[in-house]
């Protein structure tokens, strides 16, 4: 099958699961023990037609395949009613979050594999020499670091004690040099753990890929070891670094909802915190969904990326 | 030339047991769902029936001599083995370290009755409120003057349980599935892996926030244990199916695996005897150090506040007011428990590395072809 027709199959295949993800979402409120319209209202006491129109308002009155149906229209439109805790538009405020959690998540992601892929390939290629160990260490040590306990640690030592940084974000736009400044100590607690699991994942590939008859091929025809492990085991090798980057995606929304919370960062996971603790559910299923809708989009990309790296990879 | 007996037992692939009728029966039992693919046993295929059975059990003797190899190496890995050895001290100390006790209506019995530190991990006001570590409380006292000591012990049995609990449980649904998925391909990976997909837009955290106020009602579930246990299970098998797929997808290609296809050995055999043990060797890694992430996200959660009930002794609770506590300078509330969790994801991820070296047939042979080199 042509890399063409296989991109194609993958966006249909995308079709189903993103459908997946939205009846999960969906049900999240008709799962939640009582009326789903206490969910929507929150801790509110509302006369009898309030409730009535909210109900109307929100479908309620209808079949669940009906609200279903009316739900996904609305969702696709980005209409996710009303916060009962703050009265805003839900979608207005993911908005508002969704670009702060997107740039940490991107500057912990690209320091993680700033780093990350240097040091596996120094690790493997110098196996067992003090170069490898101390890559080793630093790894092990940077996944075994709990982010809050690390995010903590940061913030007493460089914004507390040190005062170099502020404690809380400055009220200034996302794309100004007091901003990035601040987001230092937030994206190095956030990328440290993925930084060593880049690390480990490219070393433990790289060392199995070396093994492999291609590489004495290589070397053998007189290529320049340079050339055999930047052009022919790094490619193989970024397989599995390529497979689990949709993990890594996941795992850097997981650090986000802790490290958000640490540096009263204005994000998604903040955000979900926030709402969970308020009870406010209507919140809570749209941040599900436009997460859970993002990583499918991300899933699908790395699949393709996959298919390319890998040519005997085809449905 | 063809006077000779055919074998099968010429050239590089031996197929043991194929010919061999007469040792069939002990795997006759026939379960239908065999989910012992466990790191030890790498199985993990379909039921039990077919013709081939006699390979069962020429199996478990190449298996039995593959983990002693394995554990000889495990055992000369020092990192490994000191790694191996804080988990079981820690294990030891959390089970020791109060009596454990079940109460019935009308009487309690011991289960454990040591117990090595003289405070109740749950009693307030046992000392002065966030005193520094001394003789009396080595780790000091937290917010509510409760010892920190027997909190740090005893907060490992939610921790060594939740961790080994949860990746269990995840294995024992990622390996057959992802195993089912790669090999056969077709309609049944689509199914496999389109709920392998939906489930995958869900980090944990995320979808913990969701399954919380769901669970939190069912009374069975209560204290969080379980909820956390769930959330972990449903996030975590994707990971262990998707990585053993991928594996698979290129150890399927194998001319070993088109071999013993071509000879007429059953699927379920290929799966089981040359495709998963060749592909599970990263999927039995990530699942020992995924013990290590499992735990950290527990303690995310309970650092949130959304896991294990508020003031319950787990690790990532303990450090919840950790931002107010260092604020005040009190270092050692925050430094334990953090220092705990460290030092246990530390050591299975040294458990984790050995066993990957361990699971590395070929290791001892390379390093001294790379000698020669």
């Amino acid at each position: 099958m042509s890399l063409g027709r296989y991109v194609l199959t993958r966006l249909l295949v995308a079709v189903p699961v993103l459908l997946g993800v939205t009846v999960l979402t969906f049900s999240f409120l008709h799962a939640l023990p009582g009326d789903p319209v206490d969910a929507i209202i929150g801790y509110q006491s509302v006369s009898p037609e309030t409730e009535a129109s909210i109900r109307a308002e929100y479908h309620l009155d209808r079949p669940v395949w009906e609200q279903y149906l009316l739900w996904l229209r609305d969702a696709l439109t980005l209409e996710f009613g009303r916060s009962p805790v703050t009265g805003r538009s839900v979608a207005a405020t993911i908005g508002r979050r969704l670009p702060a959690t997107l740039a940490l998540g991107g500057a912990a992601w690209l320091l993680a594999l700033a780093i990350g892929i240097p040091a596996g390939i120094v690790a493997a290629v110098k196996r067992g020499e003090p170069a490898d160990e101390l890559s080793r260490v630093a790894a092990l040590a940077g996944i075994a670091t709990p982010n809050f306990w690390l995010g903590l640690v940061l913030l007493l030592v460089f914004s507390v004690r040190l005062g170099w940084f502020r404690v809380i974000p400055p009220d200034a736009p996302l794309a100004s040099l007091a901003m990035a400044k601040f987001m230092l100590l937030p994206t190095v607690t956030l990328g440290t753990a993925s930084a060593a699991l880049v690390t480990r994942l490219l070393r433990s590939s790289m060392l199995r890929e070396l093994e492999a008859g291609y590489v004495r091929t290589a070397r053998a025809k007189g290529l320049r070891e340079r050339t055999v492990i930047l052009k022919h085991v790094l490619r193989n090798s970024l397989l599995p670094v390529v497979t689990v980057a949709g993990l890594q995606l996941a795992f850097l929304v997981d650090g986000a909802v802790v490290v958000e919370q640490i540096f009263s960062w204005p994000g998604m996971g903040r955000l979900m915190v926030q709402s969970i603790l308020q009870r406010n559910y209507p919140v809570i299923q749209a941040a599900v969904l436009v997460i859970g809708v993002s990583i499918v989009l991300v899933n699908l990309l790395v699949d393709i990326v996959y298919a390319v790296l890998d040519p005997r990879i085809r449905y | 030339m063809s006077d000779r007996r055919p074998t099968t037992e010429r050239g590089r692939i031996r197929i043991v047991g194929f010919d061999d009728a007469d040792s069939s029966q002990r795997d006759s039992d026939g379960s239908p769902e065999r989910t012992d693919a466990g790191p030890q046993s790498p199985t993990g295929a379909t039921g039990a029936t077919g013709a081939a059975e006699p390979v069962e059990t020429e199996l478990e003797g190449t298996e039995r001599h593959r983990l002693a190899d394995a554990w000889h190496r495990f055992r000369r890995n020092r990192a490994a083995m000191v790694g191996l050895a804080v988990i079981v001290v820690m294990a030891v100390l959390a089970v020791f370290a109060r009596p454990i006790e079940v109460s019935t209506a009308e009487y309690t019995i011991a289960i454990q009755p040591v117990s090595l530190v003289p405070h109740d991990p749950h009693q307030p006001a046992v000392g002065p409120a966030n005193a520094p570590p001394s003789l009396e409380h080595p780790f000091g006292t937290d917010w509510a003057g409760r010892d920190q000591f027997a909190r740090v012990l005893v907060g490992g049995r939610y921790t060594l349980g939740i961790g080994l609990v949860a990746v269990l449980l995840a294995l024992c649904v990622g390996i057959p599935l992802g195993a089912i998925a790669g090999y056969f391909g077709g309609w049944v990976d689509e199914v496999v892996m389109r709920i392998v997909d939906v489930l995958y837009a869900f980090p944990f955290l995320v979808l913990a926030i969701a399954i919380v106020p769901i669970l939190e009602p069912i009374p069975v579930l209560g204290e969080g244990f379980w909820t956390v246990v769930v959330a972990l299970v449903v996030t975590g098998w994707i990971g262990y199916a998707r990585l053993l797929r991928g594996e698979i997808l290129s150890v399927r290609e194998r001319e070993y695996v088109t071999a013993a296809s071509a000879l007429g050995v059953p699927d379920r055999t290929i799966i089981r005897r040359h495709v998963v043990p060749n592909a599970v060797a990263p999927v039995v890694v990530q699942a020992t150090l995924n013990v290590g992430t499992v735990v950290l996200a527990a303690a995310a959660l309970g650092f949130l506040g959304l896991g294990l009930e508020p003031g319950s002794a787990e690790w990532g609770a303990m450090l919840s007011r950790g931002r107010d506590s260092l604020a005040q300078g009190h270092w050692h509330i925050t430094a334990f428990p953090g220092l705990a969790i460290f030092l246990f994801v530390l050591a299975i991820n040294l458990v984790g590395d050995g066993i990957n070296d361990a699971l590395d047939p070929h290791r001892d042979v390379s390093d001294d072809r790379r000698r020669m080199r």
